[in-house]
């Protein structure tokens, strides 16, 4: 990691509206909030974190806290669709080398998407039209970006495949997605995704629709190909696993807000939060021999339209009543830095949470 | 573990009434559930006439048994057919051909009626807790269904048995008039787990029990049946698609691919010195949570391209199409599940951390040349090396140092020109007299 990279970040939450924003991508207090008949659903709410090219931010977290809402929020998806009255309430500042999204004329993001920025999605049966071929897809998703003819296009969409490792592309290229197995599936629209050549690539939960062999095939395409084209990538998934293969910087969401975020190896190897904890002692691990018992996190996940008052872990929280008066339950901590670029937002003190981490966490994972 | 002869003598004057069935008569370690040959062939139907035009052969020649109180892990890719090996078992499928024995009893061609009483001992928990439970029924009749079916009227009435049943998942008593909207993905879990073991059962099947949790819930799930397990003796059969999640949960580990065991062995043994190719693969392609590992491809086998079709399963060994150290041998001939090591049976003419199987074959296939590529020198090399250590320590180890040394001097590739008569069957009782 270079002193560049994340030299912006040190400001900490940055508020209000100054630009100058020096990382490539850089998300400001982003609020995603859906308006329903129980209530205001906060999937994201208030969520700050930067990027630089050829680094990758990997974000986990469980169902619902607010992980794919982020990645369709940068992607300025939430707008697009406008089925209703009701639309997603976002706020905030999304900034994309110098451009500001969600206050930018949506025909000028429109030109951006598939072309600066990309996505990855997580059922690639889904995401890919059953009525075009493969190669018609990826020849669409070129021509939109660049004027050229089809026959340049389909040179292009065969060229792509063959770098995603699909066997004969220029066959294959004529296959209709039905056809193809879930791993090919899932590099074919990878494909699509790096035809133009993006800046930033968004995968959300790429393989976890797949099986670990083809996942590690997955997880080897993403990580050369993100040394080749340089690309900016941000990996949204549940799965520790892969973003300890992936990221270089890893941030925890809880209840729609970031709870932890850090390098990589800070937060696997000196996690200051203990919902990052309770996540790591859950995982059943192939590296080591463990205990009998694994240390779940008790509990369910909150409900983000009444998300817990105070610190939104405090109901499964087995240390809520280490801090005084209460504070769990009244206030909500901020993300502070606790270590070089290193944050976390817990009311514990810092030499409260390294003791718990060193004597009572860590000897048990 | 290393009697399977007498278990088996054991085992059957036990249950010499046959279809008569008593609780609690297979004391822990006595094999419970006993499957040989087991086969399961889909029909693929074509044209006017519905003619059979070919099967999937989703199961196809399983062997194995579970005893009492282990808990046994099935673990490959989709598509592997574990699923239909878990249906099959509990007889929710019936079998096209071979047989499963409950208890010393062959239930493999009992009507629904026949299976009926069986039912009491025998359990699924299913994968989905959203399609698993009737949408319209309260979660107290869902987990009294058991009861009505058999017609078994519990001490204390149903009602109270089954809030008893909701404590011992960690739901509330207070539950049983809810419906199952009102639950969390793992509260469900729990409910299909309470319904399961309302007629305290010997065998529970659970087909991917987990996948669907988040993984802080995931971890209370698999604690919940660790904790039963215990309690109530429970014999668990778990099929399951994450590695991590079996090796927490399992005694014995099957692996399987395309219809077959290619490995059956204790869980430390599979873990720490995987003997299938597919195995090894398998293991290494599990992303390991440890930042500093990140990028260490070396340890990392990539297997090239897809499962194949098990409409037309490969011939001879049915992973050769990609594997690494395939040879002529592995394209004719079918390894047999042979225990080459105690605790360990390996279906492989070529297997890791062992002495070859099929020392005089080292012509590496066309389609082994290619996987090769994928395999890095160091990964390749290390494999050559533990097989060598392997061997070695099998050599030094046993008096019968005759038959291993020729084993032992043929696993490094290339090496395998002298002793080429030795075959597969006499190198396995070698091994295993050693030990």
């Amino acid at each position: 990691m270079t002193d560049l990279s994340k030299s912006g970040a040190a400001v900490g939450e940055p508020t209000g509206t100054s630009p100058a924003p020096t990382a490539f991508l850089e998300v400001r207090d982003l609020k995603v909030h859906f308006p329903t008949d129980d209530g205001l659903v906060k999937s994201v709410d208030g969520l700050t974190f930067q990027l630089e090219k050829g680094k990758t931010l990997g974000i986990v977290g469980e169902s619902g806290s607010g992980k794919s809402v982020t990645s369709l929020g940068i992607m300025g998806l939430h707008t697009a669709g406008q089925y209703g009255k009701r639309k997603a309430q976002i706020s905030g500042e999304i900034w994309l080398d110098g451009t500001e999204l969600l206050s930018a004329d949506p025909e000028e993001v429109r030109k951006l998407r598939g072309r600066q920025m990309a996505m990855i999605f997580q059922d690639p049966l889904s995401a890919l039209h059953p009525y075009y071929t493969i190669g018609q897809q990826i020849v669409e998703a070129y021509r939109i970006h660049h004027p050229v003819d089809k026959k340049t296009a389909r040179r292009r969409a065969v060229e792509m495949l063959d770098r995603v490792g699909i066997p004969q592309p220029d066959k294959r290229v004529d296959s209709y997605p039905h056809e193809f197995s879930g791993g090919m599936r899932q590099r074919a629209m990878i494909a699509m995704s790096l035809v133009n050549n993006p800046e930033l690539l968004i995968a959300d939960e790429p393989t976890t629709a797949l099986d670990v062999t083809v996942q590690a095939q997955i997880l080897d395409l993403i990580r050369d190909l993100q040394k080749e084209f340089g690309s900016a990538v941000i990996v949204i998934t549940h799965d520790l696993g892969v973003v300890a293969e992936l990221a270089d910087d890893l941030l925890v969401m809880y209840g729609g807000r970031c709870i932890e975020r850090g390098p990589a190896e800070k937060v696997f190897y000196e996690p200051r939060h203990p919902y990052t904890w309770g996540l790591l002692g859950s995982m059943p691990r192939l590296d080591r021999d463990q205990q009998e018992r694994l240390i779940p996190v008790k509990g369910s996940p909150p409900s983000l339209i009444n998300i817990p008052s105070g610190c939104a872990f405090n109901p499964r929280c087995p240390y809520a009543d280490v801090p005084k008066d209460n504070v769990t339950r009244t206030v909500r901590p901020e993300l502070t830095e606790i270590g070089s670029k290193h944050w976390a937002a817990c009311h514990m003190t810092q030499e409260q949470r390294e003791r718990i981490w060193t004597e009572e966490i860590a000897p048990k994972l | 573990m290393s009697d399977k002869a007498d278990d088996k003598a054991v085992n059957i004057p036990a249950q010499s009434e046959g279809t008569v069935i008593t609780k609690g008569d297979a004391a822990p370690g006595e094999t419970l559930l006993k499957v040989t040959g087991l086969q399961k062939h889909f029909p693929i139907k074509k044209g006017l006439l519905q003619r059979q035009v070919g099967a999937v052969r989703a199961v196809d020649g399983l062997d194995f048994e579970v005893k009492s109180g282990e808990t046994l892990g099935v673990v490959g890719e989709s598509g592997c057919g574990k699923s239909t090996m878990g249906r099959l078992i509990t007889r929710l499928l019936e079998p096209t051909a071979g047989t499963v024995e409950f208890e010393g009893t062959d239930i493999t061609h009992l009507g629904v009626g026949g299976m009926r009483p069986l039912r009491r001992d025998m359990q699924m928990i299913f994968q989905d807790p959203y399609s698993s439970l009737n949408p319209r029924h309260t979660i107290g009749t869902i987990v009294s269904a058991p009861f009505r079916l058999q017609g078994v009227e519990p001490e204390g009435g149903v009602k109270k048995e089954v809030q008893r049943l909701l404590s011992v998942v960690g739901l509330s008593p207070e539950h049983y008039n809810r419906y199952p909207h009102e639950f969390s993905g793992g509260q469900r879990q729990r409910i299909g787990i309470a319904r399961a073991l309302a007629l305290s059962p010997k065998l529970v099947v659970a087909d991917e029990p987990v996948s669907a949790l988040d993984v802080s819930i995931q971890a209370q799930v698999v604690n919940l049946l660790d904790d039963l397990q215990r309690e109530l003796g429970l014999t668990y059969v778990i099929i399951a698609h994450d590695l991590s999640v079996v090796r927490h949960v399992s005694d014995r580990i099957a692996v399987m691919y395309l219809g077959k065991i290619v490995e059956l062995a204790d869980r430390e043994q599979l873990y720490k010195s995987p003997m299938h190719p597919y195995t090894k693969a398998l293991l290494s392609a599990v992303p390991i949570p440890d930042p500093a590992r990140r990028g260490a491809k070396s340890e990392r086998i990539l297997l090239k391209g897809d499962v194949p079709s098990p409409i037309s399963p490969p011939a001879g060994c049915r992973f050769h199409t990609r594997c690494w150290k395939a040879t002529e041998i592995c394209r004719t001939t079918e390894p047999p599940l042979a225990e080459l090591r105690p605790g360990q049976q390996v279906a492989c003419h070529h297997p890791e951390n062992f002495a070859d199987q099929a020392p005089q074959d080292v012509v590496l296939l066309s389609d082994a040349k290619e996987a090769a590529e994928l395999v890095s020198e160091e990964a390749l090399a290390a494999s050559a090396e533990t097989s060598a250590a392997v061997a070695a320590e099998v050599e030094s180890g046993g008096p019968d140092t005759e038959a291993s040394k020729d084993g032992a001097a043929k696993t490094a590739p290339g090496a395998a020109e002298d002793g080429a008569a030795k075959t597969a069957p006499e190198a396995a009782e070698g091994t295993a007299e050693e030990k």
